[in-house]
């Protein structure tokens, strides 16, 4: 059978040359960065390299990036290491309502300890509005965070005019850039945030390695007490393959950016452009042109995103879902939610994303393939029945 | 797979789907913000279900249990219909993941239900009878349908509210969420 991945968003192939680089530090260069003999030095040597490669990923300096095991850590360590670091200023966060959960739930565990914030809102293409985040800053406001690309719905938001907004407020600001730093041209200054994540994973590298870029001179306290590793702001001996992996995977996304995203944009827009020719009442969720490279996504009237998912996984192909149905908590995706989507077109969420190796033969198999699982489902559907019979009368 | 082979299998080929025109009874349950909607229609004779079809709205759980339901009632006496549990139909499925537990309760309920407007079908034909209440959601700690997603469970009268960590309802007031173990706020 046909074997089709466009998962993207939940995790990338690991790159050949990024595991040939990886594997003699799970081998014989073992050594702990810290130590003081040759052994020891080896590897510093090797995580310092693997830092410069994915400072100039998003044109930063290596002494601002620190490494952690994921991009929801990276998210954490901004959110909470820099409110707390302001802590005598302000108790106030801006967030927008669409952030990854790792950016939600950290404010929520920061609303624990004396903060609040504010959700600003989205439109019906996902897109925050930075004039609502300007009327949304406070005096107390010591943090703003809005997502540089949502992985639900492939849009990519106006982080700069928001970074904007905030570096005239005196606000620090941060994106989450994990979906889409090494897959369109990030680059820091550029954007002038403040603190910026991402995840080896969205570009070929290994899982478990994330980084948080933090401007020099912004103020940030440790998730992690203990070692001085990363600059005393994350303790815990490094992860050396992972770290010498996001470099080398970094380097690789910096020299093929270009080629990659207009190959990807041609194949992305073959998708949106036919799902609707071949099947009705599918609509595209997300903005059309501001979006990720790589993303299509799509709600499918009257039928759910798992069970899809499951038919489309018997025919070879991976995809996701933001329905309630596919989320262990069985709540449908919030992105899709503060969208303006109602709960039963969120329902049908269906997100494919894909990767460097997809091909314009994989998405013409996806075409052939979905129409009759979408209208089977459809057939056992009452949502169905019942538009059919309005539709009569 | 996150699934048993037989759940898979009545995924894949659902027994009994479709629409009874002049059914005797129909049960709708669930609604699209839970996540399943289920309609149950029956053809009834001398007691017995001579013919079950129903339409779902859900995962691969949710069609799953639809069409175990109906293989299970087909030919029962109403009594005995009446008598499959939530348990049961999880069991006779090999199993559902934990999460997916409240699909199954959902099944039955539709069934249940569809009995229910025949019988009220019935006595409306002699006699008033109450009407049979289509269930919404589920309480985790009875069961219970649920009328509201927050508030207090309508059977058990637990107060309920959602958990910010995981999503799930749970317990007011406790200090932990019954589901992810995950502080609460209280209080």
């Amino acid at each position: 059978m046909r074997k089709v991945y466009l998962d993207h968003i939940a995790a990338t192939p690991l790159d050949p040359e990024v595991l040939a680089a990886m594997l003699p530090f799970l081998r014989e260069r073992f050594g702990n960065p810290q130590s003081l003999h040759s052994v020891g030095q080896d590897a510093l040597v090797a995580i310092e390299e693997g830092r410069s490669k994915v400072a100039r990923l998003i044109g930063a300096e290596g002494s601002e990036i620190h490494f952690t095991a994921s991009g929801s850590e990276a998210n954490n360590f901004a959110l909470k290491g820099m409110a707390m670091a302001r802590r005598e200023k302000g108790n106030h966060l801006v967030l927008s309502a669409i952030e990854h959960q790792s950016v939600l739930h950290a404010a929520k565990s920061l609303e624990r300890s004396g903060f609040s914030s504010t959700l600003v809102g989205v439109d019906r293409s996902g897109l925050v509005d930075p004039d609502e985040v300007r009327k949304a800053i406070r005096k107390e406001t010591v943090l703003v965070s809005v997502i540089l690309a949502s992985s639900e719905v492939g849009t990519i938001e106006p982080v700069a005019e928001v970074a904007r907004i905030c570096r005239e407020a005196g606000v620090p600001f941060h994106t989450d850039a994990v979906a889409a730093a090494g897959n369109i041209p990030v680059d820091v200054r550029e954007l002038g945030v403040d603190a910026l994540s991402l995840a080896a994973d969205q570009f070929y590298g290994p899982k478990g390695t994330g980084a948080l870029y933090v401007r020099k001179g912004v103020r940030i306290l440790p998730l992690i007490d203990g070692g001085i590793q990363e600059g005393g702001r994350r303790a815990g001996t490094e992860n050396v393959a992972g770290i010498v992996g996001m470099g080398k995977a970094a380097e690789i996304a910096a020299a093929r950016l270009a080629e990659r995203q207009e190959r990807m944009k041609a194949l992305r827009d073959r998708l949106i452009d036919r799902l609707p020719q071949k099947v009705d009442r599918v609509y595209l969720t997300g903005h059309r042109e501001r979006r990720l490279p790589h993303h299509a996504s799509f709600c499918v009237e009257f039928i759910e995103g798992e069970a899809m998912l499951l038919n489309l996984d018997m025919k070879g192909i991976a995809v996701s879902s933001g329905s309630a149905c596919t989320s262990r908590a069985l709540k449908a995706s919030h992105v899709l939610l503060a969208m303006g989507i109602d709960h039963a077109l969120a329902q049908g969420s269906l997100v494919f994303s894909l990767v460097d190796s997809t091909t314009a033969e994989d998405i013409d198999y996806l075409l052939e393939v979905i129409p009759p699982i979408i209208d089977r489902l459809r057939k056992m559907s009452p949502l169905y029945t019942k538009f059919l019979q309005e539709k009569k009368t | 797979m996150i699934y048993s082979d037989k759940v898979m299998d009545h995924f894949q080929n659902p027994r009994n789907v479709g629409v009874i025109k002049d059914a005797d009874g129909t049960g709708q349950v669930g609604n699209p913000v839970c996540g399943d909607m289920m309609t149950f229609y029956i053809k009834v004779k001398d007691n017995r279900l001579e013919d079950i079809k129903f339409q779902t709205f859900g995962c691969g759980a949710a069609i799953a249990v639809s069409s175990i339901v109906s293989e299970m009632a087909m030919g029962k006496t109403l009594d005995e219909a009446m008598k499959i549990t939530n348990e049961l139909v999880a069991e006779e499925l090999g199993g559902l993941p934990k999460n997916k537990l409240h699909c199954s309760n959902l099944g039955a309920d539709a069934l249940h239900a569809a009995i229910e407007d025949y019988r009220k079908k019935q006595a409306a034909m002699s006699e008033e009878a109450p009407a049979a209440e289509a269930a919404k959601c589920y309480c985790p700690y009875c069961d219970g349908p649920l009328d509201n997603l927050l508030g207090a469970c309508t059977s058990c009268h637990v107060e309920l509210e959602e958990c910010p960590h995981c999503g799930n309802l749970t317990k007011k007031g406790e200090e932990k969420c019954a589901k992810c173990g995950g502080e609460l706020e209280t209080a």
